[in-house]
């Protein structure tokens, strides 16, 4: 079976995709003397024309995938740089209305690090439990709303657990109230459709990397109706009408454009394969005694699974998995000595929390890969258990939590 | 993840051969079993330790050891690897292990320098378990 399979197999799709080939094509088209290399914000030639035209044809490709407008979308870095302008643009330019922001305890570090960042200039942030199933539910969020309320940011889908806010319910509540709506959707696009016509969303980030574009470079749809004003955090040349600053990478936007130009168009044949994928995943991993699946499975996307194998260690797994790229809540593989900081919102205890893995499937994914993959995941942790005096103790019916642990 | 091809080595025979690197467990109602176990699962690892002895007089030789642990790679290298610093000794020698020879035979990196402080800890316990027996 080996023989066909390249190792090791990458089930790691969450934290970055590979880039399509086509998308390399366009990429590459724009680099060279011979190709699209111009500056699109030079007005007096040729070359800055043409550069900027296809700036603008991969800026309607962007736009067509999620139903805005393109004068709604503004290029950024990524979708790191699309949440900092959001959430500090709009606390910078929004704040004689009041000084509370409402996000939640599972966001990404690019959200979660601006809302700490304008705590010490004198912003109040309210960080949302999610539920059990790791969702943020639109009554918690009306329940933080204060009179001075400004901003309620919350992702579309976790990065960890694949889940998926109601963006329609939170979104009716913001508009209600008069209060932005931010949505962090960098692990959305190309996995769920995204209508902005009809979504009450007054800001969206977007990456290109997660959905088979380039790295360093993404974008943020800013709602012109009703319209939504942000203050600029990166100044000089005005470009993306003074929201943005900075000469346009012509390639990298091009191949954002191309790879949600090809995300809308297989959508849904890309669904269809990875949602077969993840039953066989998931319908062989759930024989394995004592595995706990993190996140509502009946509210997430089919790319993303993430397990706890109870009585196994995260990071000897992941070193027993050496075949398979997969990411861990475990303690041990950051420097932070820290279990997952968006499992631990949901209740799960440090040992659970660290016996987690993140399998995340996409589009070059194959079935032989899955097979693989399984065979692997029993091997190690009949393994492992077989090491875990744990396990052991599991199987002698000693109940775990009334063990006078040594802590130290 | 910056680990050494020692502690690599260690773990995947371990893992592999179990038996081979002494994963199992003795009765610990045995009169010549010690039984050490330490660590804790919130903080990631737990150690157990145990060995098998005979006297000879008032000398009490370690002729075999059981282990098993949870916890990161290190941990499970670090215990492997004291395991065969035991089989042999005298329990006056294993008492003079520290936790140091573990991180020098393994090259273990500083951030995981309390796996072979785990390690020395569960050999402590095992021998006063034995002792407290005898």
């Amino acid at each position: 079976m080996s023989g066909e399979i390249n190792l090791p197999i990458y089930m790691d799709y969450a934290s970055t995709t590979p880039v399509d080939p086509r998308v390399a094509k366009k990429i590459s088209d724009h680099l060279t003397l011979d190709g699209n290399f111009g500056n699109p914000a030079s007005r007096s030639h040729k070359f800055g024309w043409k550069a900027e035209e296809a700036v603008e044809e991969a800026r309607s490709h962007v736009a067509n995938l999620v139903n805005c407008d393109p004068r709604e979308i503004v290029w950024t870095s990524g979708a790191t740089e699309a949440d900092n302008l959001a959430i500090k643009g709009i606390a910078n330019f929004y704040q004689q209305n009041g000084k509370h922001i409402i996000t939640s305890k599972i966001e990404h570090k690019a959200v979660l690090d601006p809302c700490r960042q304008l705590e010490r200039d004198g912003f109040e942030v309210t960080y949302l439990e999610p539920n059990e199933g790791g969702l943020i539910t639109p009554e918690a969020v009306l329940s933080a709303i204060r009179e001075d309320t400004i901003l309620i940011s919350i992702m579309h889908i976790n990065n960890e657990l694949g889940t998926i806010n109601d963006l329609g319910s939170i979104g009716k509540i913001a508009r209600e109230k008069g209060i932005f709506f931010h949505v962090d959707a960098a692990q959305s696009t190309g996995k769920i459709a995204i209508d902005l016509n009809s979504l009450p969303v007054d800001l969206m980030s977007f990456s290109a990397h997660k959905t088979y574009g380039p790295k360093g470079i993404g974008a943020l749809f800013v709602r012109r109706k009703p319209r939504v004003r942000i203050e600029a955090q990166i100044h000089g040349g005005g470009h993306e009408r003074g929201m943005r600053s900075g000469t346009l990478p012509t390639h990298q936007i091009v191949g954002m454009g191309e790879a949600f130009r090809i995300a809308k168009e297989e959508m849904e044949s890309d669904k269809l394969r990875i949602q077969s994928l993840h039953s066989k995943f998931y319908e062989s991993i759930s024989q394995i005694e004592e595995i706990y699946v993190n996140g509502d499975v009946d509210n997430k996307v089919s790319n993303i699974l993430n397990i706890s194998f109870a009585y196994v260690e995260g990071e000897s797994l992941i070193m027993a998995l050496k075949d398979i790229a997969v990411s861990s809540g475990s303690a041990c593989t950051s420097a932070s000595l820290e279990p997952s900081y968006v499992l631990r919102a949901l209740g799960r205890k440090d040992e659970l929390a660290s016996s987690s893995i993140r399998f995340s499937f996409g589009r070059f994914t194959t079935e032989e890969d899955v097979d693989y993959t399984l065979t692997l995941i029993n091997h190690a942790v009949d393994r492992l258990r077989e090491l875990s005096p744990l396990w052991e103790m599991y199987l002698d019916g000693i109940d775990l939590d009334t063990v006078d642990w040594q802590t130290h | 993840m910056a680990y050494s091809k020692k502690v690599v080595d260690k773990f995947e025979n371990t893992i592999n051969e179990p038996a081979k690197y002494n994963v199992g467990r003795f009765d610990p109602k045995e009169m010549n079993v010690g039984t050490g176990m330490v660590g804790a699962p919130a903080c990631g690892d737990v150690m157990k330790l145990q060995i098998k002895c005979e006297s000879k007089g008032n000398t009490h030789v370690i002729k075999d050891v059981k282990f098993k642990t949870y916890g990161c790679g290190s941990a499970i290298a670090s215990s492997s690897e004291l395991v065969d610093m035991l089989i042999g000794k005298t329990l006056e020698e294993a008492k003079e292990i520290k936790n140091i020879d573990i991180v020098e035979a393994l090259e273990l990196p500083p951030i995981k320098i309390h796996c072979s402080v785990l390690a020395e800890d569960s050999i402590k316990q095992a021998i006063e378990d034995y002792e407290q027996k005898q």
